[in-house]
């Protein structure tokens, strides 16, 4: 039989065993996981984000234009949500007690533990109702923050606009922004985010497992200051700005204007245009709908992202680059019968201008006259040489901007198309010389620009050969790119621009130019109206010009598609423009025509799409039989005229923020 | 004995009287630690529970040490008296106890609270010693076993019907003393057994349990085919093995009190609450947790001081050491633990009387339970069983009870030339 007292080992050892596991289970939650360290951290401490004021932006005469409104936001930490009195949450916000479940669902969706936005945005008065009964609702808080105001309603396109940060946002910035932080997601809110956005404090609080605040976490010593955002000035005159949206009203097109010495913009018209004050605030997200829905597209940046052909603006460079090259001179005249003859294709002028110099032929905008210089400019090596020579002429025309991003302090900036001669080598083989490619000499064809780069152009001739890179910010110690300050040279020299500014002077100043209609008493405007050939419509009526001749303030650049001619709707918005600018009102019988102006409705018809398609499956057979399909197109459109207008007034209702469009179009 | 009090103090095994003082002044200043402190007050608190604490740990230490004064030989002599007042008020304590988190488990006299269950202890450890040492019994036949589990079973049964479960348990800490004098060792296996069979049959299908059960034993009897005796044994154990899990189940679901269930269950990692029951496992841990190896200094233990921890001061002491004292602390407070109840157990061998060697394991046994279960529930592998951590809770009862228990066993150590 076994020594009973040798049992005092398996009791002892019994102790030894148990005391081991105790440490061992210590030994892993406290040395070997860290789980429990931040837990505890995060069951004290509680961070309390001070959100900054956004920067304001002023425009070139220290005038606010974009600035902030202090708005509350009520936040919840679902975890912390302990059963609550949810009628009296619901009446004190003034929505219903199924909203408020809904709310705190949504918000423990995103996250159990941080301070999720829970009714954003609500009214002063409710905030003052919370305030008092507050303690009743344990995991809420209300937070403090500024929002976007635009006292002007205009630069929707411009300003942008700011918004809560998404998922991807917070993946994108490796966890800078936090859920309910906001950020410029397009226009100048977007380019300067950086500056603009200033430096979030947060307050570092300690509470205690009733969830009173025990004050401050180490003395405040890990508390950040909220630094608000700097202050922008912009080169805008937010007058002229107005002036230009509302001269667009129901038209389609972009005004661009810069100062020419500067690069400075001046006004920045995108049109439809919107109030920005539309993209802040509860509604907008369907805003933002209601603008991608809408069929103009006022979502489109036009003077970035529209792609016009340049057009008649063009014949200037045409001319300088003639002049540049040798291979004409001033006094140089050509034959216009009414045509220029491209081997066997005939491009058209508008008139018969006989004999005609370069003056006059940039005056009365003559195409048989460029593309007399076109031809000298592609053929001058001699004829074999003609691939070569273009690709020469083609370098030398995208230093004034065409085919390249002028990189403005925008996103989202359209390069439009301006090819090299190897685009030519594939659609032609080797085969193709001037002829083929002579729709250039008129800005039309292939190439297609921007209303930036367009207006930009205008800049270059007013400095008599070089430009700044337009932008809207001024510049502002080292955070606006040096870019911003350098002079680009084009390469034609200075000599060469005075005859060429004679004909653009004349174009609007004497009785035989074609925009002499559009002359400011007082101010000698040089200008160049453009017809441009629209494929898909009605023509797109251009302007491009600048004011004054001597010591040029603007250059300016418009477009109203769908309108026309460039002499009827875009040379007089140009004029009421610069005027505005220069003198600070349209003065005289031309303030009335503003008026006229700004009541014309050029919005094109609005082709519908589901009828169109509809009617494609319906018809299919005749496709198959007509075998063309632009006849069908043409016989369709005729079809749903009269369904179309009132569609799109229909559209145009719903969307009331963007158009109304007037039933006495002309 | 050439003095009154060396006569007294003679032969006192001072290393243990270390250790208790060590203790007391570690739970001290936990204590001290765990409630708030207002910036503003400076001045020694009386009626604080920390400045109570003080009180209890002085006058336990007198109390310790005038026990020393007594015959030894009185214990023997009274302990069926003792044992019979602690079950009388044990039974009082049903009828005229106050109601405390829906446990009978307090009589209020004046402005202090006795808790019977923990005087319990020593009167039915002192009353199975003067059993044990009177009757001489092996533990071989049922009679004997009988009559030692009667004497733990009925005050154990008056405390679960208070109902204070993780007081009662504490009275399975008998099993080892009678263990040590000679109680069959399966007695322990079956016990453990039993362990090992209610967990598992939460986490395993029964139907899978019993498959497993049956292959075991038929494994076992081919293995023993021609030892008849032992078959017969083999299928009596499964039987009542089979049937022990299908009376877990309906006593489970019949007579443990849905907080016990959920307690269990959150133990068990069935299920996860981070708000009720659960709260407090978890809360202590992530005290414990964040001490990390050397703690984060004494007062400076944030989850101690903005109270996290629920019951911080009583059952969840151990929290506030594994807060500020970390890894290192822990280690050394069980270390001391350990050593005390090795200790004690040596003590305990080195006695020529059954009575005291009896008793001596009886405490060893008793502190073991409570710190096993105390500590393990603190860390969260035992369910949240609601007892003291002996010396360093808070409470004048325990501590004094816990206290008695000790020198009571250190009296009769110092007494062991003589014969009680
Ligand atoms: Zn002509």
């Amino acid at each position: 039989m076994e020594q009973l007292f040798n049992r005092k080992y398996i009791i002892q050892g019994l102790f030894i065993i148990i005391a081991i596991i105790l440490l061992s289970k210590l030994f892993y939650i406290q040395i070997i996981s860290d789980k429990a360290f931040v837990a505890a951290e995060s069951n004290v401490l509680k961070k309390k984000f001070k959100y900054p004021a956004r920067g304001a932006i002023l425009d070139r005469k220290m005038r606010v234009i974009v600035q902030n409104e202090p708005v509350y936001d009520l936040m919840v930490i679902p975890n912390e949500v302990k059963p609550f009195d949810t009628l009296a949450l619901a009446n004190a916000l003034e929505i219903s007690i199924e909203d408020v479940r809904k709310n705190l669902r949504k918000a423990r969706l995103k996250s159990n533990y941080q301070a999720t936005p829970f009714s954003k945005q609500i009214s002063v008065q409710s905030y003052a109702r919370l305030q008092e009964i507050m303690y009743r609702f344990p995991g809420f808080s209300t937070q403090d923050r500024t929002i976007r105001h635009y006292p002007d309603s205009v630069g929707g396109q411009l300003f942008g606009y700011v918004k809560e940060v998404d998922s991807a946002d917070i993946a994108r910035s490796e966890g800078f922004y936090k859920p309910g932080d906001y950020k410029g997601k397009s226009g100048l809110e977007f380019s300067y985010e950086e500056i603009l956005r200033g430096e979030k404090g947060v307050i570092n609080t300690v509470y205690d497992a009733k969830n009173i605040p025990q004050g401050s976490y180490a003395d405040g010593k890990y508390d950040v200051n909220a630094v608000s955002g700097e202050r922008l000035i912009s080169g805008i005159d937010i007058q002229v700005q107005k002036l230009g949206e509302e001269l667009m009203k129901n038209k389609v097109g972009a005004i661009v204007a810069i100062e020419p010495s500067s690069g400075e913009i001046l006004a920045f018209v995108s049109s439809p245009g919107y109030d920005p004050n539309l993209l802040v605030g509860k509604r907008q997200g369907n805003n933002y709908m209601d603008l991608i829905g809408n069929p103009y597209k006022p979502s489109l940046v036009r003077p970035i992202q529209g792609k016009y052909p340049p057009g008649s603006s063009f014949k200037p460079i045409d001319a300088l680059l003639g002049l540049q090259e040798g291979v004409i001179d001033v006094n140089m005249t050509f034959n216009c019968p009414g045509y220029y003859m491209a081997g066997n294709h005939k491009v058209k002028c508008e008139h018969v201008d006989g004999n005609i110099s370069m003056r006059r032929g940039i005056a009365r905008s003559c195409n048989t006259y460029f593309c007399h210089v076109f031809q000298k400019l592609i053929t001058k090596n001699g004829m074999k040489n003609q691939r070569q020579t273009y690709q020469d002429w083609r370098d030398k025309i995208a230093k004034f901007g065409f085919g390249q991003k002028l990189d403005i302090d925008l996103p989202f900036e359209k390069q439009g198309y301006f090819y090299n001669a190897d685009h030519y080598d594939k659609i032609y083989g080797k085969r193709w010389g001037y002829t083929t490619v002579i729709s250039q000499a008129i800005g039309q064809g292939e190439i297609t620009a921007t209303p930036l780069q367009i207006a930009n152009a205008m800049a270059i001739i007013a400095n008599r050969g070089y430009y700044i890179r337009p932008h809207l910010i001024r510049a502002m110690g080292d955070k606006i790119k040096k870019e911003y300050v350098e002079k680009n040279y084009v390469g034609v020299d200075a000599k060469y621009f005075e005859p060429v500014i004679d004909g653009m002077q004349d174009c609007v100043n004497t009785p035989w130019g074609t925009a002499v209609l559009s002359r400011i008493p007082n101010i000698l405007m040089c200008g160049k109206t453009g017809t441009v050939q629209n494929p898909h419509g009605k023509n797109h009526s251009v302007f491009i010009g600048f004011a004054p001749r001597d010591n040029p303030k603007i250059a300016i650049a418009v477009i109203v598609e769908n309108a026309g001619y460039g002499s009827t709707y875009a040379a007089p918005i140009a004029s009421y423009m610069v005027e505005k600018y220069l003198t600070g009102q349209v003065s005289g019988a031309r303030a009335s025509q503003v008026e006229w102006m700004k009541n014309q409705n050029l919005l094109p018809l609005l082709i519908d799409k589901s009828k169109k398609l509809k009617l494609t499956k319906a018809d299919s057979l005749i496709i198959r039989k007509t075998d063309s399909l632009k006849r069908l197109n043409d016989s369709l459109k005729l079809k749903t005229a009269t369904a179309k207008r009132a569609f799109s007034a229909k559209l145009a209702k719903k969307n009331n923020v963007i158009i109304k469009p007037d039933e006495n179009k002309k | 004995m050439q003095q009154q009090g060396n006569r007294f103090f003679f032969n006192v095994d001072w290393i243990a009287v270390l250790i208790y003082i060590a203790l007391c002044v570690i739970g001290f200043t936990n204590i001290y630690a765990s409630i708030p402190h207002p910036d503003t007050a400076t001045a020694f608190d009386f009626s604080s529970s920390y400045g109570k604490q003080l009180i209890y740990v002085i006058s336990g230490l007198v109390l310790g040490l005038s026990i020393l004064l007594f015959d030894g030989r009185l214990f023997n002599v009274f302990a069926p008296f003792i044992y019979g007042i602690t079950l009388i008020l044990l039974l009082a304590v049903l009828f005229v106890g106050r109601n405390v988190g829906g446990n009978q488990a307090w009589i209020p006299i004046g402005s202090f609270r006795l808790q019977p269950s923990e005087f319990a202890k020593f009167g039915t450890a002192l009353v199975l010693a003067r059993y044990v040492s009177t009757f001489n019994p092996k533990f071989r036949d049922f009679k004997s076993i009988f009559i030692a589990g009667i004497i733990v079973a009925v005050p154990l049964l008056l405390i679960m019907m208070q109902p204070d479960t993780g007081s009662a348990l504490v009275f399975l800490a008998f099993m080892f003393p009678l263990y040590r004098e000679g109680l069959s060792g399966y007695f322990l296996l079956i016990f453990l057994g039993m362990i090992v069979l209610f967990v598992a049959d939460f986490l395993v299908p029964v139907s899978i349990l019993i498959i497993i059960l049956l292959t075991i034993s038929g494994l076992f009897i081919y293995a023993n085919k021609r030892k008849q005796k032992l078959i017969i044994t083999t299928v009596f154990v499964t039987l009542i093995a089979i049937g022990y899990l299908f009376l877990v189940k309906i006593a489970y679901d019949k007579i443990l009190q849905p907080h016990q269930r959920n307690r269990i269950e959150l133990m068990l990692g069935l299920k996860t609450d981070n708000k009720g029951a659960g709260y407090n496992v978890i809360q202590s841990q992530i005290a414990i947790g964040s001490g990390q190896a050397t703690g984060r200094g004494f007062l400076q233990g944030t989850q101690t001081k903005y109270g996290y921890v629920p019951a911080q001061s009583t059952d969840f002491i151990f929290s506030t050491i594994g807060e500020e004292w970390g890894f290192i602390g822990c280690a050394v407070v069980i270390g001391l633990y350990v050593f005390l109840l090795l200790r004690l157990v040596n003590l305990a061998e080195r006695q020529r009387s059954t009575f005291s060697r009896v008793y001596g394991y009886s405490v060893a046994c008793i502190l073991f339970f409570h710190v096993f279960i105390n500590i393990g529930m603190t860390i969260g592998i035992i369910p949240v069983i609601g007892i003291p951590l002996p010396f360093i809770s808070y409470g004048g009862s325990s501590l004094w009870s816990f206290t008695i228990l000790l020198f009571i066993f250190l009296k009769l150590d110092s007494n062991r030339m003589g014969f009680i």
